[in-house]
């Protein structure tokens, strides 16, 4: 007999909505499994059981009453840190914001709230989302629930762990240059950055404004459109949110599982096949195989060139650290969260920098130091301003691209999940995770991760990337390349033993 | 330090170069970037919320009503309305600026190269704005424990945020040189036009003592062929009068440090409202970098041109037309026009006259016994505790023949004094006028009875005798008779 925890959300949705299923002891059931599993891998930085019981009690006394309720109504899900929570600590990983607890919702936690579904926990994460393996994190490492000895990607690592090790069967990341993507890739789940502003950032701790998108992370297509759906739409407390209808990603990820993907044009970048930071070996056999079974679904690959591609990466550490120097400056103790050196001994300026040496982690601090140059007198036009350009010209290589294709497939990251410390002596390398990630963001169209295979018994995944507001072809493909697998690849991790 | 020039000795041989940067709070309903009020007076941090705090994950979203008070500001000072135009990020760090950084405009202001004309000594000055912009204000911060009130030596810090996210317009004109020594009244002038039409928009209270208009001076001396000297930026310039000083009293600092061969350090100076000085602030050159960028939680704004069409079609009156037509209906002449002008009286003169006072009347107060006591008490004239209802008020009461100039002036005391309308101060001090026919015969007779010999030159024909017994008879009454009433019963009497 299949466990709760083992069910997919569309399948606890149903169940909970057909009475076969009280939303308690599904909420019970992921609970549990944090008690038993979580030890090890470490997931969660805060968990909410009396909260999340009390919502899913409220869901079976609804439907008890004959309540016509949402989509995912009674499934419990797990928020990335850096989403805000009224009454739930709310840290971003970070020591900076130790104990403070928002008094204001985020508004896609306020959708979820109103979708009634029970909230587990806040997850781990790299602080203030600035890392690719949840090792910058400034509590704990998370560990990947398929090796507890490699890292579960990051910045959403956490939340990516925790679906994989089935302590949540959905929870939400934000992906600023990779970070729901990447971590999705490393654990073998599934992952959706959508469409920049198709998604309010109202809630969400600033990292890099231009580029952050919160998004689904679950084990498959169809549970990731779903609670994409509950979150989506426009936000009037959010000027940057699009005020246009949610692209129709369910009935999109429900057609693309039928497995037909006849007409679909499917492009590969010339250039990232190219250049000495190509993917490693077994993430190119891996992507290579799913990339054979979608065109056995009659998908069409045509080769595009975008040269500004080369340039996303170093592009992208210019702009978003320029950006997160200025939104990180309000972290200076004065009104919430640390405040260091305030013993009447130091100045008010002294007290702002104690504070921020004692509160900030050393990737945070080495990226408001570089966003911070680049934005200086003297600079500015070098750096920040050049990395506009570059930026606009990148976000043409995918208009034109665009017109030739219907979506844009690469592996989703360029090597399996490392193992803890590989990668924290050279940022480069680190920085390296985010090569295929990364320009999706700097044009802001939708991405997703879906596993295709595995690597040295570790999950690949494949991305696949669409025009703006064309988020339901990549839930399309990424639902074609999932009917191919006859066990979903989410289900095969090993089963993670408690310590 | 060098001992100051007198004005005139420092105009004779440098030539000052103004600039002049105002902001000016905007009174929409609720915040640049939030929902919160933005009524002023409010219990501290009562008017808050997690964007204009700045908690974590808060957005801003922009006030249109803010952006449409911009656009008026700017067709009202001939500027050119930006048909693509966007926010910055203006990047340092103060307590009580929740963000640290401000929300501003930078390369891409909503309005740019207008102009303001205004009038001094009967000579038109124009003054060249380089833009007007949107940006949001910081909150206040109060300094406890220190001699100064400021920063350095407090032992506590205290910050109301109700302020903090009003938006803010700055408007900042081009050097303005060529004034030579009018340039105090030329930055008067200039300050007093801008907040008229601001005033006249209907988009900002435009009180100065409240702060809701700011005046920065800048000024810089030169001489007459060389190059522009360098400036200084003194902040917190807030009244007319102020900025009048201000500029003069740099003009004098200015001169004496040049004439002794020293130079001039670009930099930030605090004026000291209680002796018209001015004070080294923070220095220019060690001042932050302040690493604007576009703010990229804003979308750009498109003002379309028909929207702007509409804006500038829906304009008031503007201060110098109306100021044309009250001149006529008043019947002045310029130069009492000007000094009307000139003693920010205009609003208060067109009040009193609405409240039922002669043209002639309403001048005749404003301009002298109450321009005397503004005056004396170094206060502006919008600024005495008395009002243009209660002028009429005091007028009429002259008018009825229940004062007399002399007895109303004692009324003005009164009313300054806080003891109630002119009718209350007049009642509750005795000061009406005795018409009382009989009090004033048998005062008269007293009179006639004391002074025996004046009597009999009167009886003999020389009238203007009855002076003395007129002033006799104000000295009994405490001047409270009509005199033209005792000069006839004097000579009914007498004839």
């Amino acid at each position: 007999m299949t466990r709760i925890i083992d069910k997919t959300a569309a399948e606890l949705a149903a169940a909970i909505r057909d009475g076969d299923l009280t939303s308690v002891a599904v909420t019970t059931a992921f609970l549990d499994r944090i008690d038993a599993v979580d030890g090890t891998v470490k997931a969660f930085l805060h968990v909410d059981r009396e909260g999340a019981l009390a919502t899913a009690a409220e869901v079976d006394a609804a439907v008890a009453a004959g309540e016509d309720l949402g989509p995912l109504a009674g499934v419990p899900i797990a928020i990335k840190d850096v989403v805000v929570t009224k009454g739930l600590p709310t840290t971003a990983a970070s020591k900076i914001l130790e104990g403070w607890i928002p008094p204001y919702d985020a508004t896609i936690v306020e959708r979820i709230k109103a979708a009634r579904m029970p909230i587990l926990g806040k997850t781990n994460m790299d602080e203030f989302a600035m890392g690719s393996s949840t090792e910058y994190s400034a509590y704990f490492p998370t560990r990947n629930p398929w090796d507890t000895g490699r890292i579960p990607g990051g910045s959403g690592g956490g939340s990516a762990a925790a679906v994989a090790a089935k302590m949540a069967p959905l929870a939400i990341g934000t992906d600023t240059g990779g970070s729901i993507r990447q971590p999705g890739a490393v654990t073998g789940t599934f992952g959706a950055k959508p469409t920049y502003g198709g998604n309010s950032r109202y809630g969400l701790i600033a990292f890099s404004s231009s580029l952050d998108t919160p998004g689904p992370v679950s084990r498959n297509a169809l549970d990731g459109a779903l609670l994409h759906e509950v979150i989506s739409g426009y936000d009037p407390r959010d000027s940057t949110s699009i005020d246009a209808p949610v692209p129709p990603v369910v009935e999109a990820a429900k057609a693309g599982a039928n497995g037909d993907l006849t007409g679909v044009k499917l492009g590969v970048v010339k250039e990232f096949k190219e250049g000495a930071d190509a993917a490693e070996p077994g993430v190119v056999a891996a992507y290579e195989a799913g990339v054979e079974q979608l065109v056995k679904l009659g998908a069409e690959i045509v080769e595009v060139s975008c040269p500004s591609f080369a340039y996303a990466l170093p592009t992208y550490y210019l702009i978003a650290p320029s950006e997160a120097s200025s939104n990180l400056a309000r972290y200076d103790g004065v009104r919430y969260g640390l405040r260091a050196g305030d013993d009447g001994k130091h100045s008010l300026e002294e007290v702002m920098s104690l504070t921020r040496e004692a509160g900030f982690g050393p990737e945070v601090k080495r990226r408001i130091i570089l966003g911070t140059y680049a934005l200086s007198a003297g600079y500015v036009d070098a750096f920040y301003r050049k990395a506009q350009k570059v930026r606009t010209l990148i976000r043409q290589d995918f208009e034109k691209a665009f017109t030739q294709v219907d979506a844009i497939i690469s592996p989703t990251t360029p090597f399996i999940a490392f193992a803890f410390g590989a990668r924290t002596g050279d940022p480069y390398q680190m920085y390296l995770a985010d090569l295929y990630t990364i320009p999706a963001n700097m044009y802001g169209g939708p991405g997703v991760s879906v596993p295709v295979g595995l690597s040295e018994g570790m999950p690949v995944g494949l991305q696949v990337m669409g025009p703006v507001l064309g988020d339901d072809i990549t839930y399309r493909v990424a639902a074609a390349l999932e009917s191919t697998q006859d066990v979903l690849l989410a289900d095969t991790a090993p089963e993670t033993e408690g310590k | 330090m060098t001992k100051l020039n007198t004005f005139e000795q420092a105009v004779e041989t440098y030539e000052p170069v103004l600039g002049l940067e105002t902001h000016i709070e905007l009174d929409t309903r609720t915040k640049m970037f939030c929902g919160c009020a933005t009524a002023f007076g409010a219990e501290p941090n009562t008017q808050v919320c997690p964007v204009c705090l700045a908690l974590p994950g808060a957005l801003p979203v922009a006030n249109r009503a803010a952006i449409e008070a911009t656009i008026k500001i700017g067709l009202a000072l001939n500027c050119t309305i930006a048909s693509w135009t966007r926010f910055a990020r203006k990047n340092y760090f103060y307590p009580d600026m929740p963000k640290n950084f401000q929300t501003s405009q930078y390369e891409e202001p909503l309005c740019e190269d207008g102009y303001v004309e205004v009038v001094v000594d009967g000579e038109v000055h124009r003054v060249e704005i380089e833009r007007v912009h949107l940006e949001e204000d910081t909150g206040k911060t109060l300094h406890v424990g220190g001699t100064t009130g400021r920063i350095h030596g407090a032992t506590e810090s205290l910050v109301d945020y109700n302020r903090a996210g009003i938006p803010l317009v700055e408007i900042v004109t081009r050097p303005v040189p060529g004034t030579g020594a009018l340039a105090p009244e030329v930055a008067r002038a200039y300050t007093a036009e801008l907040r008229d039409i601001v005033r006249s928009l209907g988009v900002s209270d435009v009180r100065m003592e409240q702060g809701s208009l700011r005046c920065d001076v800048n000024l810089s001396l030169n001489k007459p062929g060389e190059e522009w000297g360098t400036r200084t930026e003194t902040k917190n310039v807030n009244s007319l009068r102020s900025v009048e000083r201000a500029v003069r009293y740099e003009v004098r600092r200015q001169s004496a440090l040049l004439d002794a061969g020293e130079r001039i350090f670009q930099e930030t100076r605090h004026f000291h409202e209680a002796t018209g000085e001015t004070s080294p602030g923070r220095s220019k050159e060690e001042a932050t970098d302040y690493r604007y960028f576009p703010e990229p939680d804003l979308a750009v704004m498109e003002p379309s041109r028909e929207w702007v069409e509409e804006l500038r079609a829906s304009l008031p009156e503007l201060p110098r037309k109306r100021r044309e037509r009250l001149q006529a209906a008043w019947a002045l002449g310029d130069k009492d026009m000007q000094s009307v002008v000139n003693a920010d009286a205009v609003d208060l003169i067109e009040a009193t006259v609405a409240a039922g006072a002669a043209p002639a009347g309403a001048v005749k107060w404003w301009l002298g016994e109450l321009s005397r006591r503004a005056n004396e008490s170094g206060a502006e004239l919008t600024a005495l505790a008395i009002d243009p209802a209660q002028v009429a008020e005091l007028q009429a009461m002259v008018d009825d023949g229940r004062l007399n100039d002399k007895l109303a002036r004692q009324v003005i005391d009164g009313v300054l004094a806080g003891e109630g309308s002119p009718a209350e101060v007049a009642q509750k001090r005795g000061l009406e006028v005795v018409s009382d026919t009989g009090a004033l015969e048998t005062a008269v007779d007293e009179a006639i009875a004391a002074n025996p010999a004046v009597a009999d030159k009167i009886r003999g024909g020389t009238h203007a005798a009855a002076g003395v017994l007129i002033g006799a008879v104000m000295k009994a009454t405490k001047g409270q008779a009509d005199a033209g009433a005792v000069r006839q019963i004097i000579l009914d009497k007498l004839s």
